[in-house]
């Protein structure tokens, strides 16, 4: 067994659903704590005051500009790791802290709030509100194989992470308009109901065979579009599920 | 990686259930699986196409006994769109082994989705059995009224069955009429996302099957995933299926491929051709957004 990666979550704007969701994995947790990743930075699980050097780093919120210790802290995250990832839709979108316009108890004078990549720059997403607890086991697994790995693990690795080190370049505005902007005006839904059936808060619907976005109800965490077969498909790493899942759940036994 | 994808077997099968059969669009492969999963505690339910609030509109819904899977029996030929069910099926259904059945596109979606979990929370282990079915392309509701009320003339709440068979859609009505219109005609209600789709045979399927290769009333089958290969082994041991080799059915597996070929030809051209529909200032081309390649 290699050397095991060093993963820290630094929590800014969020809500700690996030932060909830790495450990929602139950005894993979743990898996990857033994086998994997040494968690080194974490808000109540890890008694570490200052951002530490480390490997991977789950950014979780987004980013208040109106308090100068959560920018100094960002650019300490990014300056101290290898890859820096926007963990869930509030850091990589803004998601509902888009809809922030101050005035809020206790902080009455916080208002701004940007998707972190506004202030550094982003490796990767995982979008989505919460973040799903497999994707996070997926990536940390596949972040241990692509720094730890031998070349063919690399590979994989590398093949496996990039559509979501793609989405980080996309930009860091999402919404369930992306449906229609992204997917139904580029001339590719296929009407399959994924986005429909992701919806952590069911604003969106299939009437006759397409997606109709409630935007009264979303949040803009990304998720509908991140998860759309036709927002990427990947064959080479598709055409292998069997192999991955077989070898990922391997890794968790 | 060949246009059938990979598969362990390919053989051509009919079910041997009487009841099944009446209600199946070709060989009642599907309907009978899921009722031989359901039997077996392979799957605790299924998602299928199940009727819906108008004449010949699927409804994606979850069945649990052979009673609602026979009521869903049959093809619609429009949108169903299933996977807006699988994480649902897994909460407020509490299914822990899902049986889904979808077309090639929909199976994609799956395997993203246990592959890429971002917003399927506690789904990828609870996909126990994905069917997929042949499909050359798709059709939104008012395609398909278009097609039946105004090309073929019939009501759509009178229809019995319709096909697609040899160049042809047919409809089949209670009083007896049969109705068809040639399958070129129906090209301009092919809704535009089957355009870029380089699957024909439902390649990510656990086991697929459809009617192209095989004689009148019988289905080509192909076990793919390990653990559709044993369910696929364990339904013919359970004599839920008559079998024949599919080397000795006409017109066998060339005309699958012939037509798999085709499909995947014809729309790699369109998602090349996306890549250079417009312009830009200094001449060159400007592309569309090309799914394949990056989100």
């Amino acid at each position: 067994m290699a050397e095991k990666i060093t993963i820290g979550e630094l929590h800014l704007s969020g809500c700690t659903g996030c932060l909830v969701t790495l450990a929602d994995t139950y005894e993979g947790l743990f898996k990857l704590l033994d086998d994997y990743a040494d968690l080194v930075y974490a808000l109540t699980l890890v008694d570490v005051r200052h951002v530490p050097e480390m490997d991977v780093c789950l950014v979780e919120g987004s980013c208040c500009l109106d308090d100068k210790i959560s920018v100094e802290e960002l650019k300490e995250a990014r300056a101290k790791s290898k890859v820096l990832v926007a963990y869930g839709g509030c850091a990589a979108y803004g998601n509902i802290t888009r809809f922030c316009r101050g005035g809020q108890w206790n902080q009455p004078g916080q208002e701004a709030f940007v998707p972190i990549s506004e202030v550094v720059d982003v490796d990767l997403y995982i979008p989505s509100c919460p973040p799903c607890p497999q994707e996070v086991r997926n990536v940390a697994v596949m972040a241990y194989l692509l720094l730890r790995g031998n070349d063919e693990q690399k590979k994989l690795a590398t093949a496996y992470l990039t559509p979501l080190m793609q989405l980080a370049q996309r930009g860091n505005e999402a919404c369930g308009c992306d449906l229609m902007y992204d997917v139904i005006n580029q001339g590719l839904c296929m009407g399959c109901g994924t986005c429909a059936g992701t919806c952590p808060v069911r604003a969106v619907t299939m009437e006759y065979g397409k997606p109709n976005v409630n935007r009264d109800l979303c949040i803009k965490c990304g998720a509908c579009y991140a998860q759309c077969p036709r927002s990427w498909f990947n064959f080479d790493v598709m055409n292998n599920y069997e192999g991955i899942m077989d070898a990922i759940k391997g890794a968790m036994q | 990686m060949d246009v059938l994808g990979n598969y362990k077997s390919a053989i051509s099968a009919r079910s041997t259930d009487k009841d099944i059969l009446k209600k199946a669009q070709d060989g009642g492969i599907i309907t009978t699986l899921f009722a031989y999963a359901l039997e077996e505690g392979i799957i605790d339910g299924a998602i299928v196409a199940g009727p819906g609030n108008e004449p010949w509109k699927p409804e994606p819904m979850v069945v649990t006994t052979k009673a609602e899977l026979l009521a869903a029996a049959g093809t619609r030929y429009t949108i169903s769109p299933n996977v807006s069910l699988i994480k649902e099926a897994t909460r407020s259904y509490g299914l822990d082994r899902v049986g889904i059945v979808g077309t090639p596109c929909q199976i994609q979606a799956i395997r993203k989705a246990q592959l890429y979990p971002i917003g399927m929370r506690d789904v990828d282990d609870k996909i126990a059995l994905a069917l997929g079915i042949f499909c050359m392309e798709n059709l939104s509701y008012q395609a398909l009224e278009a097609m039946v009320e105004d090309h073929c003339n019939q009501k759509m709440e009178s229809v019995v069955k319709m096909d697609i068979g040899k160049g042809k859609f047919t409809v089949y009505t209670e009083r007896g009429a049969v109705s068809q219109m040639p399958l070129k005609l129906i090209h301009k209600y092919v809704q535009p996302g089957c355009n870029v789709c380089l699957d024909y045979v439902a390649n990510l399927a656990d086991i697929s099957s459809g009617s192209v290769g095989s004689p009148d009333g019988w289905s080509t089958v192909f076990a793919r995933s390990t653990k559709g290969n044993a369910v696929w082994d364990g339904a013919i041991a359970a004599g839920c299926f008559e079998t024949k080799p599919i080397d000795q059915v006409k017109p066998g597996l060339d005309l699958v491929t012939k037509l798999a070929t085709e499909k995947i030809t014809k729309n790699q051209k369109n998602v090349d051709a996306r890549k250079t529909i417009g312009l830009k200032a200094d001449g060159t081309p400007k592309g569309l957004r090309n799914p394949y390649e990056s989100p």
